[in-house]
This record gives C-alpha cells, structure tokens and sequence, in this order.
C-alpha cells in the first residue's frame, strides 16, 4: 500500500520536477552558451571577449537578460499586432516541449514515449511557424523574405536530416530514446562509427534546421538586417533567441542520442577502460584548479572572491560526481553511478556538439542562397537516401550472411562515400557551366 | 474521468478552429486555425495512446503541408485578398447538405446507441507498440496497396516537377 503510494507519487513528480528544472534552467543555459559562443569567438579571432561583468565575463549573460527585460518592446504600427506578439511563443513553445521526450540520463526524462525521437524531430519542426508567422506579421519586406528563406531552408534540409536519422534507427530497431541508446551499448560501438556518412549529413542538415552559419541566410545581417527578427526588440527578442539555442540544444541532444551514445560512457562495454570513470571528477578538479589559479589575477576584489566561489563549486562537483566510485555509496544506491555520470557524459557531448557548431560558424563564409538550396536538394537528399540504401544492405550481410560488423558496414560506407564523391563531382560541374544565374 | 476531459477539450478545440478557420477573414489567422484544428486532432489521437498517428499527424500535417501552405499565403497580396467575397454564390447549399448530414448522422447514433457496444478501453500497457504493429501490418498484409500509394506519390511528384520546370 505505501510503495504502491510511494510509486505513484514518484510516477507523478519525477516529471513535473523534470520539467520545472528545464523550463527554469534552459535559459540559463541558452544564455552561458552565448557567453561560450562569444569566448570562442574572441579566441579564434585572438581577442579576449567579454571580461567586464564578472571575471572573465561570467556574469554577462545575466546581465543581458536584465537589460533585454527592461527594454521598450516595440509593436510596429503596420504589424499585424496578435500575431506578431505571440509568433515568438510558438518557437519557444516547440522548443521546450522537444525536450521533453529527449532522456539526459537514465534519470532525468520527463516522459519516455514509444516514438520519442519521432516526437522530438516532430515538435521542433513547429517551431519554423513562430518564425514565419513573426516575419509576415512584422510587415516588413526585410522580415517576410527573412521568413521565407527560413521556412524554404527547412523544408528542404528537414528531409535530409530525417532520412539521415531513418539510417540510424535502421540500426536501432527502436523510436524510443533509451532503446536506441541501449541499442548503442548492445552494439558495442555508437551509430556515428557504424554510420559515418549518415552523421555527417545530420550534422550539415542540423546546422542549416537551426539557421546557423554557414547556412544562416534567414538572418544574413548584409543582406537582411537581421532577417525574420529585424522588428523585434526586448524581451520578444530575447525569446527568439531563447528558441535558436533551445533549438541547438535539442538537435545537439539528438544527435548525441542518434549517434554519439548518449549517456554511455566512451568504451562504455570494456572494462579495461573503467578508468574512464574517474575522468568526470577529474575535469571538474581540473576547472576548480583553474579557477583558484586565476582568482589572484582578477583585477577587482569583488572578482577574486567570485572566482573562490566558482572553483570551491566545481570542487563540490567533483566530489558529487566521484561519490558513486566510493564502494560503499554504490553500494547503498546502485543506481546513483548511471543517474550522476550518465547526465554528465550527455550533457559533456552535447556541449562539444554545440562547439563544433561554433568552431564551423567561426570557419567558413556563409553560403549564398541557390548553393544553400543546391547543396540541400542535390547533394545532401541523394547521398541521405543512399546511405539508407547502405545500412539496409550492411545489415543483411551482418544479420543474414554472418559477416562480421567492421566488414559490412566498412564496405558500405566506402560504396556511399564513392557516390557522395560522384555526386559532389557532378554537382561541381554543373556549378562551372553556369556561373552565375542570377536569380537564387 | 481525465479521459475524458483531455477527450472534450481536444475535440472542442478542433471544432472551434475548424469553424474559425472557413469564417475568419485574415487568411494567415485561417491558416493558424487550420493548424490548431490539425494539433487537436493528433492530440485525441494521443490521448488514445496512438503514439505513431500523434506524430505522423504533427510531422505531416502540421510540420510539413502547413508549412508550405504559409509560405505561399505570405506571397499572396493580402490587400486584395481582403476585399474578395469569402464565399461563392451556392454557400447556402453546403450548409444546408452540412447541417443535413450533421443531423442524419445525430439520428444514427441516438436510434442505435442501445446497440453499440465499445467495450472497456484496453489499458496502456496491455497495448502492443502502435509503431512497430503499423509497420509490420504495413509490410506484410498491405503491401500492395502501400506499395501503390508510394508510386502514386512518386507519379505526382515527377508530375509537378515537369509542369513546374520549362526545360529539364
């Protein structure tokens, strides 16, 4: 009678709190990735970014949020005003609730659905209305061509990206998220090994479903203004950007998901790389060390005691994360090891996803619009659909033939990396016959 | 009882929307409708634990079409859009053949209500996975028809790039 209560009490909290914690700490996160994105920035171009609010700039995001709050939020005349004030809601609200079905852990989830990774690609596609919706109702010829590249660009790279994921739960069998990762460990290696290509296409297709650079044409400040957002301000502003890094968490999740393991653990299935197990701790003693080594450098009182505090948190997070090692402790609470480390594992992939996307955002040109759309329908399509073709074949010959895992899959992935080369040459020479048609 | 009330509320919002959406004058607002109108209805969907037609209907309809349905009301010049008459001459007739069936089909239910008999819904975990069922139901039992409908598609999609394109 008690467990019974105990369990249905669990079965009702476990995801509310879930949820309270996402749609509390999201934009937290979306604005430390900012920070992030401007860090890197200012590294590669060999700068040293934002260094005033708090040491090194921590605090920044938090004061960009408040000056976004209290700034005047302009409804221009012409708009049409329901819809424009309400536009970026629905892409905060796709989001969000794409989060919902995405397992950070063996933990956290909100809600496991049988076709949960269906869901997550689903709902984030919705988000494409707030940003059509809002670039119409802005009534501004900037905002409109903005919304209109935005919602030709997804639909266009939304079918390679999904064709892209069919190859990866091919390999799975499964929709649901803690399946497929399961399916990982079963495997023994993470799809992004068994399905290179499908990968790579996921990663170009994720870039270009964000509006990201080098594909972040719907925002083209040179040509755009700033796109679909160009009449926003304030906090309805801020909103849009909320969705943007929303959205890169969730296709971050994704592909970690998909492709990158999820939760396991790198060598998650041999135990002589058990060592690996100490690497959580280690990074966050690393960081602490960090921070105490730089606290003395700050230039303001107020900084160095900050800094104290950061590297005495990241000491307690090394110790929270190092406790489940204690035999003792795992002992007591078996299930603290997975719940602990396998959050940090996925979060710790999901944030060099999102760095590799900064790394390509700092690295290359921004693409112009009929290459944008030629490299989607021409290139990517084909190749997606191909390599689909290649894992159905790899595992037949794994499943029903008896070969073994490296053989089958190595020689289908060189079949589709040859025709990605034939479809890249053929692609090159059409750019050659005609340079420059004129109208994208 | 929660059922139920998830039932009433999705089906209320659909009905809603679906009138807003021929009544509204904005065809933008129409679309927004028709989108909400769609969203309900894989809510009930859901709320029947039919996860795969949930989402099929959400990526399809409301992902896709919808999708491509906005991006060519925004091309559409609105001023002019906004001054048309928003129904053809023969509105009554429709409405009267809606209100017609509305009631033909109210009389069906309430003369045989004595003899339906739904049954008790099956609890959720007592039910198969609704993906993995449709996709073998679709691969082995309806594998002709499904098979035709996929070349049917692909007839309409050459079809549209021929019309579309003057040379190829």
């Amino acid at each position: 009678m008690l467990m019974n209560l105990l369990h249905f009490v669990i079965s009702i909290w476990v995801p509310l709190v879930c949820a309270v914690i996402i749609v509390a700490v999201l934009p937290l996160v979306a604005g430390y990735i900012v920070l992030m994105e401007r860090k890197v920035m200012a590294d590669m171009q060999a700068r040293l970014g934002p260094m005033r609010v708090g040491p090194h700039g921590l605090l920044q995001p938090i004061a960009d949020a408040l000056k976004l709050l209290i700034k005047e939020d302009i409804i221009p005349d012409e708009a049409d005003k329901a819809i424009f004030w309400f536009a970026p809601l629905i892409s905060v609200t796709a989001a969000m609730l794409a989060m919902s079905a995405l397992a950070i852990g063996p933990w956290f989830q909100i809600a496991e659905l049988n076709v949960g990774l269906l869901f997550v690609v689903g709902i984030s596609a919705l988000g494409i209305f707030g940003i059509v919706l809002g670039g119409w109702s802005s009534n501004s010829h900037y905002s409109l061509l903005g919304a209109l590249r935005s919602a030709a660009q997804l639909v266009s790279y939304e079918t390679a990206a999904g064709m892209a994921i069919v190859g990866a739960l091919l390999l799975a069998g499964t929709l649901s998220t803690r399946e497929i990762i399961q399916a990982q460990n079963d495997y023994g290696t993470w799809f992004a090994f068994a399905a290179p290509v499908g990968f790579f296409i996921y990663i170009v297709a994720s870039i270009a479903e964000t509006n990201r650079a080098p594909f972040d044409l719907p925002e083209a400040e040179s040509e755009l203004v700033a796109g679909y957002m160009t009449e926003y301000s304030g906090f309805r502003w801020a909103l849009y950007f909320l969705a943007e890094y929303t959205n890169m968490v969730v296709v971050a999740s994704i592909a970690t998901t998909l492709f990158l393991g999820g939760w396991l653990r790198p060598f998650a299935g041999t135990p002589a790389f058990d060592f690996l197990d100490g690497f959580p701790s280690l990074l966050m003693l690393v960081v602490g060390a960090y921070c105490f080594y730089r606290a003395p450098k700050q230039p303001v009182k107020v900084q160095n005691l900050f800094m104290v505090a950061v590297g005495l948190l990241m000491f307690l997070a090394a110790m929270i994360l190092a406790a489940p090692l204690v035999p003792a402790v795992a002992n007591l609470l078996p299930g603290l090891k997975p719940g602990l480390h396998g959050a940090f594992w996925f979060l710790l992939k999901v944030g060099l996803y999102i760095y590799l996307f900064m790394w390509l955002r700092f690295t290359f040109p921004r693409y112009r619009f009929d290459q944008l759309m030629r490299l989607g329908w021409q290139f990517l399509i084909p190749l997606s659909i191909v390599n689909v073709m290649g894992i159905g074949v790899a595992l037949v010959l794994h499943r029903h033939w008896g070969w073994g895992h490296l053989p089958a899959f190595g020689l289908t992935t060189l079949l589709t990396l040859l025709v990605a080369g034939l479809l890249g040459w053929e692609s090159e020479k059409k750019d050659k016959e005609h340079v420059f048609v004129g109208e994208a | 009882m929660l059922d139920q009330i998830v039932f009433y509320f999705f089906a209320a919002l659909a009905v809603v929307s679906a009138i807003l959406v021929v009544t509204r004058r904005n065809v933008v607002q129409s679309a927004i409708f028709l989108i909400t109108a769609l969203l309900a209805t894989a809510g009930i969907f859901l709320s029947l634990h039919a996860e795969f037609l949930f989402i099929v209907q959400v990526i399809l309809y409301a992902g896709g079409i919808m999708v491509l349905f906005v991006f060519v009301i925004m091309l559409i010049n609105m001023d002019v859009a906004l001054h048309q008459i928003q129904f053809n001459r023969q509105w009554w007739l429709g409405l009267l053949l809606a209100l017609v069936v509305g009631a033909e089909l109210t009389i069906a239910i309430a003369i045989g209500r004595s003899h339906l008999s739904f049954g008790d819904p099956a609890p959720a975990s007592a039910l198969e996975p609704s993906t993995q069922l449709v996709g073998k139901v679709l691969f082995s039992e309806y594998m002709l028809p499904f098979e035709i409908a996929s070349i049917l598609l692909l007839v309409a999609m050459i079809g549209a790039v021929v019309m579309a394109k003057k040379k190829i």
